[in-house]
């Protein structure tokens, strides 16, 4: 597999991805420290490790290139995506029903809870 | 099965289409082929849980083999019988292009995405600037409701804090909307969303509605 520059092709991709991957998980740390109010911080919590677990996945899928694999990889992937918004959903409902959030950062509320 | 699927899909989206250009007249007089999409329907609602259950099983133990197959199969029964949940109401249509693009569009998303909320995380002239919006739906369908919502969800920027089924209401929190000017488009995205969804699996109603919705 060892191409004419001396190295191995798949190397650079588990590179690259590694390290979306780390960029990602780095940004949700911070961004759940800085955000303000839990709703923000959800989006910091759940979301940009979807891409982090998509380029990991990824990257074992690349360096081991196995039917078990990549069809295992496709269900972690698949299975995340499902329940990762679940949560999400959850936390953000109680959070808005117990006001655990700060109003004055909306630019915006269409939401009115039935009462 | 698969092309099979694919084939009955294109036909019942020609069917759906032509229902919807003949407007509501044709869509109550189109009784002759209702039965037969019920009946498809109602098999497609108890198989494809089940296959989705063997083909898990065989996912998670990495082999396509006939032990496999066979050992799948019972589980998915035991599971059927012994945790029982309310059926999925599946249209009985599944048009494969529309599913891809919905799913490549998805991804796209999601990676357009992740890369603009890492950015506003670490970003130093971050300022907090939210919305809460609420999106009305075309769709009737529980599925495709939930699916809308998954999507919706899973692309960073925005979180359903609630649904509203009777009216097919999804409140999202919306990071990083600068104005009130901006939240058109934000609905005009989730729209998006569902009327690609509904291309590639809702039912031959909500086509129409979408046909009714949108003039294009």
């Amino acid at each position: 597999m060892t191409g004419d520059l001396g190295f191995d092709i798949r190397d650079v991709i588990t590179a690259a991805l590694v390290l979306l991957a780390a960029l990602m998980c780095f940004a949700a740390g911070v961004g759940l420290i800085r955000f303000p109010d839990v709703l923000s911080r959800l989006h910091a919590a759940t979301k940009p490790q979807i891409l982090g677990l998509i380029a990991i996945v990824a990257d074992v899928a690349v360096t081991n290139p196995s039917v078990g694999t990549i069809t295992l990889a496709l269900a972690i992937v698949f299975f995340q995506s499902l329940t990762a918004p679940a949560s999400a959903h959850m936390i953000g409902r109680a959070a808005y029903r117990t006001e655990h959030f700060r109003r004055d950062i909306l630019v915006i509320d269409e939401y009115t809870p039935r009462q | 099965m698969t092309g099979e699927r694919a084939g009955e899909g294109e036909l019942a989206a020609a069917e759906g289409e032509r229902a919807a250009a003949e407007g509501e007249r044709a869509a109550e007089g189109d009784t002759s082929q209702r039965p037969s999409r019920m009946i498809r329907a109602r098999i497609a609602s108890g198989l494809v849980p089940f296959l989705g259950l063997v083909l898990l099983w065989m996912l998670l133990w990495g082999q396509f083999t006939w032990l496999a197959l066979v050992t799948g199969v019972v589980l998915a029964l035991l599971v059927s019988v012994v945790f029982y949940l309310p059926a999925v109401r599946l249209s009985g249509r599944l048009n494969l292009v529309w599913a891809l693009v919905f799913a490549l569009r998805l991804l796209f998303d999601i990676v357009v995405a992740s890369l603009q909320i890492a950015w506003t995380a670490v970003s130093p002239w971050y300022r907090p600037s939210n919305a809460i919006i609420a999106v009305p739906l075309r769709t009737r369908s529980d599925l495709v409701m939930t699916f809308t919502a998954e999507a919706v969800s899973l692309v960073p920027g925005s979180i359903v804090l609630d649904i509203d089924r009777d009216t097919s209401t999804l409140y999202l929190h919306a990071l990083n909307v600068r104005s009130a000017d901006d939240v058109p488009a934000l609905k005009r995205e989730v729209l998006a969303t569902e009327r690609r969804l509904i291309r590639a699996a809702g039912s031959a109603d909500d086509l129409a509605r979408l046909r009714e919705g949108s003039p294009e």
